[in-house]
């Protein structure tokens, strides 16, 4: 091999890969912001039009509904799969007889998608067939349970169904996590008297900062891209009560035929996710390694 | 491990302590089991509604077992439950799932290794922003692609094709593989690398004799997180596959989704169980190396 | 690296392409996935194959047709459409203005579709003034399904106008019965929509409304009224409709826990899976007022190349618009023929009404097309309405704020 060759050959390595993410991630991405330039209906165009698409966008209260849920959803969604995982993971330390089964159960929900238990959540949380009707059946007869077709509360089912899903995995990253920490540290922290909990609260747990940030790099990324889970669960509804711009942007691309459309919301979309995930990894990559 | 206290009570209130302690534990359990049938009970409908025959189902309650548990639902979503005129079951699809998800599996978890150890070893200029970009990539929603991709396709000659397919998850894929790696490669220390160099070993050499064999936990949440990724995916799955090249999920989506028609809710539940079994088998036979994996380095953010 | 991966993935396509073959071939397109439905696609394979043609089913369900819209997106894109497409309504005429849809003008003639087709459908299936698609049925959107030993228990005859819909229901509800079988999903909160609108402001307001989309009548007394019926019907559904599939809500009518059901005429599948008798245990009639909606299926047929998937969409369109299918299809699927003078010996008593309203309706100007099921206004402009229909049916919005923001909606989609 000669010399060149031989300094360049990482450069060489990655270059496919990085090709092919330049174009067809953030080509695509340039390519979607032009066509929300234009009026694409059915089919991409590419005439300019100019921002009429963002005008529409914003004057749709529907699109409204679907970025305040997205912050609703999302920070549920983000905060209650943590403090669950955590805590299943906490449980499950503590020397648990048949921990295996236990953890498998906890986790295999991220192993299925919603096109596959979709049908079995809309039955359980329907009151007339799910948890309401069974409850009711065992006597508690003014138990209700009906968030799933009140427009309110129907974004929060999306919630529980959504934990369900990731939570499981995001216990199995604190698991991973709590069986990494240091023994040594805690046998001292024993040694000196002081208590289980605290131990967890002012030792473990802040040991775990790094774990959190994947969690929430993970989570993050599922609650942008929930789309299935909302499709499978309401289809949007009641009316559009549950649209998140995922869904939003579908309706708009596949059913309504206004491409232009999906994609000044898709743009609006991408920007949104920039703004949270841009300085998430400046502040990762900067100071460690430049 | 940190549970150590508590059996390493003071021996004069044994007694009381003991009493606390079997409470405690009580309650630990009560809690895991609580949680156990929340995380259990949508499995726990599907497969009892799929050993279930119509008229139970239409009469009885949700989670009442099965007056008499039968599998003709389960024979008829694999082999004879119709997805649009053909009869087939979910069988041909189930394959066709199978040829994509392999090389692609296998594609993008050997391009990340690759990518990750050359971002994390060998810093050229512009490493780090390289795998920002990577990353970033990750967040994209997949809707956004679906058509400049599908023109890609076309021009590539790969539209409707499996290949089309296998493509599209290993690029799409690339993005979390590399993550994976790198981070679990920065831990592997720089000097085995230098000591490797002044002896003379180049790129490949080193990735091959001294990174693949401590890989072995990396792979395993590599290979399971794609792979569980590329089997449930619906979205790339209905927009570029044909006639003959449709994917589990997409078959599965047919025979559930009937827009007319009396549902046979039995067989629905049964297919659905059936696309869903080789990820569920993977994460019950392969969660415990997850879990090892993940603790050999890759949560390290 | 890449070069090599590459390589390997057109060896694969390569694998999965097949042979040419010189028969006539159609890959087909379309959402018809269950039952009924699958039965009557079937019927139209088993034609196209006993006349030598060989037929690749590409079935996509799902969303109402949404993610084969998808698919045909990316299809089309790739420059890799399939042969025949379940399309319909002025979704055709935009496909068509993207320049992807072949011309069918020559089985038109050869076939005498100009004389077999009823003008208002004929115009559907015609793009720039050829044929571009064929139609395979008429379903009939706006039928008041009712169960006939409910309404005997309750003393109530079938509903000819609004106010007595009402009447009925409330004794009904008394009774402890459901008056209105609902889902609620927005198609079928504008199936419901477009029911009373023509009820309720007539053939020539619906006209203007849906399918003209004049500003003043779509923010009209009448609109505000059309609303206020909307809001009563919410009154009448029982409080777990949400979500509903149309199917079970039927379902709700064949075992007497609801009384009515607004639903297009494919509900007839559901009462004949469960071996009710039209006009015996069920009514079928047409929603109180005047004038007919109709829903035309169809298929487009796609520019593609080769000599064999054109002689495929030749045969295809010929064989559909035949008496054979049109027959043996709308048999199967509930509705009925497009092509005139089918004879419909064979078909039950709801079919035969149908028909006999339509000949009607045609002559009178009151055959109007369905908003709700694509078949009066293009993607944006009927989505926006639904949007609000199915926003003001789930809400406590005012009638007067409903028709306000309707005309609002409607001119920000355009």
């Amino acid at each position: 091999m000669s010399g060149w060759l031989t300094r360049n050959i990482p450069k060489i390595v990655v270059a496919p890969s990085l090709a092919a993410v330049l174009f067809f991630v953030y080509g695509f991405i340039v390519w979607t912001g032009y066509v929300s330039l234009t009026r694409s209906r059915i089919m991409p165009r590419y005439d300019f039009d100019g921002f009429g698409q963002y005008v529409k966008l914003f004057r749709t209260p529907r699109w409204d509904v679907a970025m305040e849920n997205l912050f609703v959803f999302g920070l549920l969604f983000i905060a209650v799969s943590i403090a669950l995982g955590l805590l299943l993971a906490v449980l499950l330390d503590q020397r648990i007889r048949a921990e295996g089964a236990i953890r498998t159960i906890y986790l295999y929900p991220m192993a299925l998608s919603f096109i596959v238990t979709g049908t079995a959540w809309k039955w359980i949380l329907n009151p007339g067939l799910g948890i309401e009707s069974v409850v009711r059946s065992w006597g508690w007869e003014s138990f209700s349970f009906d968030w799933l077709v009140d427009p309110e509360m129907a974004i929060y089912t999306v919630v529980i169904a959504g934990v369900w899903q990731a939570s499981g995995f995001v216990m199995a990253l604190f698991l991973a996590g709590l069986r990494s920490v240091d023994q040594e540290v805690i046998k001292a922290a024993m040694v000196d008297g002081i208590n289980l909990p605290r131990i967890y609260v002012s030792i473990v747990i802040p040991s775990l900062s790094p774990v959190f940030l994947s969690a929430v790099i993970v989570l993050a990324h599922l609650a942008i891209k929930s789309f299935d889970l909302v499709i499978a669960l309401t289809g949007g509804g009641p009316g559009y009560a549950t649209d998140l711009p995922a869904t939003y942007m579908y309706a708009m691309a596949f059913s309504r035929g206004d491409l232009g459309q999906a994609a000044a919301s898709a743009t609006v979309m991408m920007m949104t996710v920039a703004a949270i995930i841009v300085p998430y990894l400046y502040s990762e990559l900067r100071p460690r390694h430049d | 491990m940190t549970d150590a206290t508590l059996t390493s009570a003071p021996a004069g209130r044994a007694t009381r302590r003991g009493i606390v302690r079997v409470a405690l534990r009580g309650l630990l359990y009560l809690l895991l089991a609580l949680f156990v049938a929340y995380y259990i009970l949508p499995l726990f409908v599907m497969a009892v509604t799929s050993l279930k025959s119509l008229d139970e189902i239409r009469a009885g309650s949700l989670m009442s077992l099965p007056d008499s548990a039968s599998l003709v639902s389960w024979a008829t979503a694999w082999s004879s439950a119709c997805a649009g005129i053909q009869c087939e079951g979910l069988q041909p699809f189930f394959w066709n799932s199978v040829k994509m998800v392999v090389p692609a599996v296998f594609l993008s978890t050997f391009l990340g290794a690759v990518n990750g150890y050359a971002l994390s070893h060998w810093r050229f200029r512009g490493a780090n922003l390289i795998f920002a970009l990577m990353l970033f990539g990750c967040f994209i929603p997949f809707q956004v692609v679906l058509l400049p991709m599908a023109r890609t396709l076309g021009l590539l000659g790969l539209a409707g094709s499996l290949g089309g397919l296998v493509l599209v998850h290993v690029v799409y894929g690339l993005g979390f593989t590399t993550l994976f790696f790198r981070n679990y490669y920065v831990t592997i220390p720089v000097e085995l690398v230098k000591a490797a160099k002044i002896d003379g070993a180049g790129f490949f050499t080193i990735f091959f004799r001294i990174f693949l064999p401590l890989s072995p936990p990396i792979i395993v949440v590599t290979v399971i997180w794609q792979f569980t990724q590329i089997w449930n995916d619906f979205l790339f799955g209905v927009s570029f596959s044909q006639a003959g090249t449709q994917p589990v999920t997409v078959a599965l989506n047919n025979i559930v989704n009937s827009t007319t028609g009396v549902k046979e809710y039995n067989v629905d539940m049964a297919a659905a169980i059936i696309a869903g079994l080789p990820t569920l088998i993977v994460y019950v036979l392969a969660g415990k190396y997850f879990i090892r994996g993940l603790t050999a380095g890759s949560v390290k953010g | 690296m890449k070069r090599s991966v590459l390589a390997s993935l057109t060896l694969i396509a390569g694998l999965g392409a097949g042979t040419a073959l010189a028969e006539p071939q159609a890959e087909v397109l379309h959402w018809w996935t269950s039952g009924g439905e699958a039965r009557a696609v079937q019927t139209l394979m088993d034609e196209f194959q006993s006349n030598g043609g060989k037929w690749v089913d590409m079935p996509v369900a799902g969303g109402g047709g949404d993610a084969a819209m998808q698919a045909l997106r990316a299809r089309v894109l790739s420059g890799n459409a399939p042969t025949a497409v379940q399309l319909k309504g002025p979704s055709i005429q935009e496909w068509y203005e993207e320049g992807v849809l072949a011309d069918l003008s020559g089985v038109g003639k050869v076939e005498k579709w100009d004389l077999l087709l009823p003008a208002a459908i004929a115009g559907h299936m015609k793009c720039g003034g050829k044929y571009c698609a064929a139609p395979v049925n008429v379903h009939r959107v706006n039928w008041i399904w009712a169960n006939t030993a409910v309404l005997a228990r309750a003393g109530v005859s079938i509903p000819t106008s609004w106010d007595e819909f009402n009447t009925a229901a409330v004794k009904l509800k008394a009774l402890g019965i459901t008056p209105l079988a609902h889902g609620g999903q927005a198609w079928q909160d504008a199936t419901v929509f477009e029911s009373v609108v023509l009820g309720i402001g007539g053939p020539a307001f619906y006209r203007k409304a849906l399918v003209d989309l004049d500003p003043a009548a779509l923010n009209s007394a009448t609109m505000v009224k059309v609303f206020d019926q909307m809001r009563t019907l919410r009154g009448f559904v029982d409080s777990n409709f949400s979500g509903r599939e149309w199917n079970l809500a039927t379902a709700m009518v064949i075992n007497g826990e609801a009384a009515f059901q607004i639903m297009g005429d494919w509900a007839k599948g559901e009462f004949t899976a469960a071996g009710k008798t039209p006009g015996k245990d069920y009514q079928c009639n047409p929603t109180p007022g005047a004038g007919f909606l109709y829903n035309v299926d169809s298929f487009a047929m796609f520019k593609v190349s080769g000599a064999d998937r054109e002689a495929g969409q030749k045969l295809l369109a010929k064989l559909i618009v035949g008496e054979n299918f049109q027959k043996t299809f709308n048999l199967a699927k509930g509705s009925i023929p497009a092509r005139l003078g089918t004879p419909l010996g064979e078909f039950d008593y709801c079919a035969r009404r149908s028909a006999y309203d339509m000949d009607v309706a045609a002559s009178s100007g009151t055959l109007l097309p369905s908003y709700a099921h694509g078949m009066a206004l293009r993607g944006q402009q009927a989505g926006a309405i639904t949007d609000l229909v199915t926003q003001h049916f789930n809400s406590d919005m005012s009638s007067a704020q409903a028709a306000k923001s309707l005309a609002d909606a409607v001119a920000n989609s355009r």
